[in-house]
């Protein structure tokens, strides 16, 4: 290749280089995008070639089906949960920040739940959560709350969803926590010390300069929790099936069961265009106010 | 300002809070743990410790029934293939997108955002007939080029990286007459290394805790992976626990160890990511 001008290298190497990640991008995203779109008003199966194109009755089966739609209701916990969560995991990270013996011991292990394999971790809270064997209720028993202690966490309509945010709370609130503490670390110390000169006390430092410098941090995350929210999937597809009588069901996991249970591919193509569409406003929201905050601060 | 500290009630209260935190971080793997080695006579309290800690009957039986070793292999497998192609792909795409110029440069790169927007698994009603039409279907190598070509977050961290690396660099080996590819391979790929590390750690545990793409796209039991066993597992012994903990345990132990060691990687690679946005 040395004898070539680099203008000639330049075209082989971006020929060379790009082809095969463009086409990956091109057959897994694009094509899927595209298709899923154009199926969503058809009647497809799967698996005919030529499927009839019925407008839109799929969009109005799923916007007027209250089975359909109507499973967003169940992701609720998981948004309310899930700013509990970043409102615990702030606090957390303020607390890892100043000066502590033992912090990044602390660190390492809040962070733990993180890295640990996702399903292991969904059965391990089936044992917490068991009615009669389960270490919650046991534990609840011991300290005397009797009248808690038979509570059936993931058998109770009312409670599942919770319990089942729960878990992924305590996987995630130790990651929330290192970014927020990444943010943290990153304000600059002079920061604090022109405050102290200014005789501000503890409570006048975390409101007036640390808070405000995590604004846009915050924000990111609390949009990560709603798109995250909107997308749950694994939890109540390991743990409970969508049960009790389809409580813990939400709207992915209806989408992939109207597809690969009931070969209603084209109505749960009309489902992911529709999931889509609101994960694509959530995200433009989120840059339209964090790109303002940015520019106001 | 220090002389205080020791007294502080404040300080205190930071402790109170962090040992209650890490008691809920803790209290259900150490049930997990105890009860791994209890037999099934060994009484209904999952608080109290096994007779013995040497007691390895569950780890057998349940490593015997799962085929837990195939299972693991398959997973690194995966693991191994899928990182080398991310690794390639993404350190070429970022040599391309961040060091050469040329027509439609934003639209690749806008392109590649889209991908990150789109969440892979609402597309998996089609991407399943395009697997199933290149032939993939319960093959290893489904989740493989699945892993490779539908997730791109490693373009980002090698584009936000490659910048870093002066451009001086390169045009000095051009004066030593080096190729184009010459300077890839021996200058931008070994100081992309940092990135590449961080890459291979997150995706490693992305890969292992993957659930839904190998259950989709594997059926077959010999093809199970760690994840789809586990789970095969759990719903053939309903409340069976003795086996339940030995398994999640050793599903666990991997990546737990892995942090252990590479906690400065992984804990830079989460914030670097973040703040990236």
């Amino acid at each position: 290749m040395n004898g070539l001008s680099y203008q000639a290298q330049k075209r082989i190497i971006l020929l060379c280089f790009m082809s095969i990640p463009l086409a990956l991008l091109a057959l897994f995203t694009f094509y899927p995008a595209v298709k899923l779109v154009w199926m969503s008003f058809t009647d497809w199966d799967g698996l005919e070639a030529n499927p009839t194109w019925i407008g839109f009755a799929n969009f109005v089966e799923v916007f007027t089906n209250r089975d359909l739609f109507g499973v967003f209701l169940n992701q609720i916990p998981y948004a309310v949960v899930g700013i509990v969560q970043n409102a615990i995991a702030i606090v957390f990270a303020v607390i890892l920040n100043s000066k502590l013996r033992g912090r990044n011991g602390f660190r390492v292990l809040m962070f733990l739940p993180f890295i640990m394999n996702a399903v292991a971790v969904a059965f391990m809270f089936q044992y917490v959560f068991d009615t009669t064997n389960g270490s919650l209720n046991i534990l609840l028993g011991a300290i005397g709350l009797d009248s808690l202690s038979k509570t059936s966490w993931l058998g109770n309509t009312s409670l599942v969803n919770f319990s089942l945010a729960s878990i992924s709370m305590w996987r995630f609130l130790g990651y929330n926590m290192v970014i927020y503490l990444g943010a943290l670390q990153s304000i600059p110390a002079d920061m604090y010390e022109a405050a102290e000169i200014d005789g501000a006390g503890r409570w006048q430092k975390l409101i007036r300069l640390t808070l405000p410098n995590m604004t846009k941090i915050i924000q990111l995350n609390m949009f990560l929790t709603l798109s995250g929210a909107l997308a749950v999937f694994d939890l109540p597809f390991v743990l409970t099936k969508g049960g009790p009588a389809g409580s813990s069901e939400t709207f992915l996991f209806k989408t992939i069961n109207t597809a690969f249970q009931f070969n209603n591919f084209g109505l749960a193509s009309a489902m992911s265009v529709v999931l889509l569409l609101i994960v694509v406003v959530v995200l433009g929201l989120q840059n339209l106010v964090i790109g303002r905050g940015g520019r106001d601060a | 300002m220090s002389k205080s500290v020791r007294r502080d009630p404040v300080q205190w209260l930071k402790y109170v809070v962090l040992l209650f935190a890490s008691f809920i971080v803790l209290f259900p793997p150490y049930v997990v743990v105890v009860n791994a080695f209890k037999q099934g006579n060994e009484g209904n309290d999952p608080f109290a410790l096994p007779h013995s800690f040497l007691n390895f009957d569950n780890f057998r039986v349940v490593i015997e029934r799962t085929h837990l070793w195939h299972s693991f292999g398959n997973t690194v497998y995966i693991i191994a293939l899928s990182l080398i192609g991310n690794v390639v792909l993404g350190t070429m795409m970022a040599y391309c997108l961040g060091r050469l110029e040329f027509k439609g440069k934003k639209l690749v790169l806008g392109a590649f955002l889209f991908a990150t927007i789109v969440p892979t698994i609402t597309t998996q009603v089609v991407v399943f007939s395009v697997i199933k039409w290149m032939g993939l279907y319960n093959s290893l190598y489904a989740p493989v080029i699945l892993f490779i070509g539908a997730d791109v977050i490693q373009i980002y961290i090698y584009l936000q990286f490659i910048r870093n690396i002066p451009y001086e660099l390169d045009e000095s080996a051009m004066m030593d007459g080096a190729s184009l590819f010459r300077i890839y391979r021996s200058v931008i790929f070994p100081l992309l290394g940092p990135a590449t590390a961080t890459l291979i750690i997150l995706k490693t545990i992305n890969i292992y805790n993957e659930l839904y793409i190998p259950f989709l796209y594997m059926p077959k039991t010999s093809l199970a992976v760690v994840s789809t066993s586990i789970m095969r597992f759990a719903s053939n012994n309903q409340a069976e626990w003795g086996y339940i903990c030995a398994i999640i345990l050793l599903i666990m132990i991997p990546t737990v160890v892995l942090y252990l060691f590479l906690q400065r990687y992984i804990f830079s690679g989460v914030t670097n990511g973040a703040v990236k946005g």
